[in-house]
C-alpha cells in the first residue's frame, strides 16, 4: 500500500525536530522562567510564591545589580560600536584585489575565530597580567609599569572591551562581502561629478552598507550583552575587581549557580529579556532614519 | 632606479596593512612562544617571542592534567561531544529546512517566525529552566543536556541551509515527482546532494561553537574526568596549579590546534558561510 502524499504530513515529519526543541527546550523554558521569576526557589525545596518581591529588590535593594547594569552598559556601548568601526575601516583596507589580501582576511579573522575559547581567555588574563606582554612591551619603550591592567579597577573593564574589539573579523567579512556588491561605476560616476573620497564614503559606501550594517548592530548588540566567558576567565568567576567585570551574564550565573537563587536569577533573565528586546525594537525603528533601502529590489 | 608614486603608494599600504595584521596575530604567537618558554622565562622577557631553548616539557607537564585525569582524557571528551553535537546539530537541521523551504504546509509561516525570534533570544533566558529540566530528568553529569538538544535543529544551521536550497531550481523536484519520487525521495535523492556545501558550513560551525562551548558545559560537568578540554584549561587557574604557566600556555595552544587545521583547510566554506549568512566565527 502506497502511503498517500499529503503535504501537511510530510512537512510536520521534516520540521519535526525543530517543533519539538521548539516547545521543550525554548518555549517551555521561557515561561517556566517567568514563573519561577516570581518565586523563590533554591533547587531543594518547591518554589515558594513571593510576587513581585525578586523584582522590587533588584531594582532597590541590590547595588550588585545596579553596578552589573552600569558595567554591562559600559561594555556594549564601548564595544560594539568599536568593533564594527573597525570591522568597516579594515574592511574597506581590504577590499582590493591585489595578491596576498587573502593572507591578510586571514590573519585579521584569525582572532575573530578564536575569541570565544577558553584559550584565548587565558591568554588575554596573561597579556594584560603584571608581568604580562603589555606591561613588557611598555617597558621596552621606557614607560614602567608594573600594575595588573586586571587588577585595576580603573582597566580592568577595558581589557574585556579590547578583547571583544580585537575580534572584529567575522563583521569585516561580513562588511567586505558587501562593499564587493556595489557597483564600481557608482564611485566613478560620483568622482566625475567631482566629488572626493571621503562624500563618496558618506553618499554612496555609508547608505549602500546600512543594511548591513544593521543586521551587525543588532547581532553584535545582543551577544555583546550576554558575554560570559571572557569575564568569568579573567576575572576567576568573581567579576572583580570591585566588581568592575561583573558583566550581567557572569551576576546572573552567580546567584543561580552558586548562591542557588534560581527565582532571583530568573527574574534577572526576564528583566534582561525585556531590556535586550527593547533595545533591539529601538535599533529597528531607528533604522528607519538611517539605513537605506535600494528601490529596484533586484540584489 | 626611480621609484613611482604609486609603487610608493603600494610599499606604503602593504606596511599598514602588514603591522596592522602582525598586531592582530602577535598574541597569538606570543602564546605559542610561551608555550615552548621555560616556566622562569615567559614573563621575565614576555615581550620576544623567541624562546631561550624550547621546552617541550611543558607540554609534558600540562598533558598530565589534574588529579589524575590527563588531556587525553579532556580531548576524548571534547571529541565525543562535538563530534555527536555536530551531526546532530547538521542533520536535523538539514530536514527542517527542507520542510521550511520546500513544502507548504499548515503553519510552516508561523514555524518559521518562531524560529526567526529563536535565533535572537538571549541565553540566559533559558538556562535556568533547562538547568532545572535536566536536573529533574537526572542527566546533570552526563554529556546528554550537551548532545540532545542538538538533534533538535539549531536555527542558524536551518537559516543557512534554506538559504541554500532556495538557489535550486525547483524544476528538478517537479523533474523528480514526475519520475514518481516522493517528498521523502526528493529530499534524499534531489536536494541532500546539492546541499552538501552548506551543510559542510554548518558543520565547521557546529564543530567550533561546541568545541569553545564553556558555560553549559560548566553547568552541566563537575566531575574532571568529564571536562572537555574547554572547562579542563579552567583548572590550571584553580588554587595548587597556578604556577604551571608553561603547561597552561601549552595546553591553551593544544586546545587551539584543530580550530586552526579545520580553518586552514575549509576556509572558503568558512568565508562563504559568514559572509552569505552572518553567521558568528
Amino acid at each position: 500500500m502506497k502511503l498517500r502524499e499529503n503535504d501537511h504530513v510530510v512537512g510536520y515529519a521534516f520540521a519535526a525536530p525543530f517543533i519539538l526543541g521548539f516547545l521543550l527546550f525554548i518555549v517551555y523554558p521561557v515561561f517556566s522562567s517567568l514563573y519561577y521569576s516570581f518565586t523563590n526557589y533554591n533547587l531543594l525545596e518547591a518554589p515558594s510564591w513571593v510576587g513581585f518581591d525578586n523584582y522590587t529588590k533588584m531594582f532597590t535593594d541590590d547595588e550588585k545589580y545596579a553596578k552589573s547594569i552600569s558595567v554591562t552598559l559600559n561594555y556594549v556601548l564601548a564595544s560594539v560600536p568599536l568593533r564594527l568601526a573597525f570591522a568597516l575601516g579594515v574592511a574597506m583596507l581590504l577590499n582590493k584585489a591585489i595578491a596576498g589580501i587573502g593572507l591578510y582576511r586571514s590573519a585579521y579573522y584569525l582572532p575573530s575565530l578564536i575569541g570565544g575559547s577558553v584559550a584565548v581567555s587565558i591568554l588575554w588574563s596573561q597579556v594584560f597580567g603584571d608581568k604580562g606582554l603589555v606591561n613588557s612591551a611598555l617597558g621596552l619603550i621606557g614607560i614602567e609599569s608594573s600594575t595588573s591592567w586586571i587588577g585595576n579597577p580603573g582597566t580592568a573593564l577595558w581589557t574585556l572591551i579590547a578583547l571583544s574589539v580585537w575580534q572584529f573579523g567575522s563583521s569585516m567579512l561580513i562588511f567586505l562581502a558587501g562593499l564587493k556588491n556595489i557597483p564600481k561605476d557608482y564611485y566613478e560616476a560620483a568622482s566625475v561629478d567631482g566629488a572626493n573620497k571621503i562624500r563618496q564614503f558618506f553618499k554612496i559606501t555609508l547608505p549602500l552598507l546600512s543594511p548591513i550594517i544593521l543586521f551587525n548592530l543588532i547581532m553584535q548588540t545582543i551577544s555583546a550583552f550576554m558575554t560570559f566567558t571572557p569575564a568569568y576567565i579573567i576575572s576567576r568567576g568573581e567579576g572583580g575587581p570591585l566588581d568592575e567585570t561583573l558583566l550581567y551574564s557572569l551576576y546572573l550565573y552567580k546567584r543561580a549557580f552558586t548562591f542557588y537563587e534560581m527565582g532571583y536569577a530568573s527574574a534577572m533573565a526576564w528583566v534582561a529579556l525585556i531590556a535586550i528586546g527593547l533595545v533591539t525594537l529601538l535599533i529597528f525603528q531607528s533604522s528607519r532614519y538611517w539605513v537605506h533601502y535600494e528601490s529596484k529590489g533586484d540584489r | 632606479m626611480a621609484i613611482s608614486r604609486r609603487q610608493w603608494k603600494t610599499v606604503f599600504y602593504h606596511l599598514l596593512v602588514g603591522l596592522l595584521a602582525l598586531g592582530m596575530i602577535y598574541p597569538i604567537l606570543w602564546l605559542v612562544a610561551s608555550s615552548l618558554k621555560p616556566n622562569d622565562e615567559i614573563f621575565t622577557t614576555a615581550y620576544s617571542l623567541i624562546p631561550s631553548s624550547l621546552e617541550w616539557g611543558n607540554y609534558a607537564s600540562g598533558w598530565a592534567g589534574f588529579a589524575g585525569n590527563s588531556f587525553g582524557t579532556f580531548f576524548k571528551n571534547s571529541f565525543i561531544i562535538v563530534s555527536l553535537s555536530t551531526i546532530g546539530a547538521v542533520c536535523s537541521s538539514a530536514l527542517v529546512a527542507y520542510a521550511f523551504s520546500r513544502i507548504p504546509f499548515f503553519g510552516r509561516g508561523f514555524w518559521f517566525g518562531c524560529m526567526m525570534l529563536t535565533l535572537m533570544l538571549p541565553r540566559d533566558v533559558t538556562i535556568i529552566p533547562q538547568y532545572i529540566m535536566f536536573s529533574e530528568l537526572g542527566w546533570l553529569q552526563s554529556f546528554k543536556p550537551l548532545i540532545v538538544p542538538q538533534f533538535l535543529g539549531i536555527p542558524f544551521f536551518i537559516f543557512l541551509i534554506m538559504q541554500f536550497i532556495r538557489t535550486v531550481p525547483a524544476d528538478l523536484d517537479e523533474a523528480a515527482k514526475i519520475d514518481g519520487c516522493s517528498k521523502y525521495g526528493i529530499f534524499f535523492k534531489v536536494i541532500l546532494p546539492l546541499i552538501v556545501p552548506a551543510m559542510m558550513t554548518s558543520a565547521i560551525f557546529s564543530f567550533y561553537w561546541t568545541w569553545e562551548d564553556f558555560i553549559h558545559p560548566l553547568l552541566y560537568l563537575n566531575q574532571p574526568e568529564l571536562y572537555p578540554v574547554s572547562l579542563a584549561l579552567k583548572l590550571f587557574l584553580d588554587g595548587e596549579s597556578l604556577n604551571n604557566w608553561g603547561g597552561m600556555f601549552a595546553m591553551s595552544t593544544l586546545s587551539l590546534v584543530p580550530v586552526f587545521v579545520i580553518f586552514f583547510i575549509f576556509q572558503k566554506y568558512i568565508v562563504d558561510g559568514i559572509s552569505t549568512s552572518g553567521l558568528k566565527g
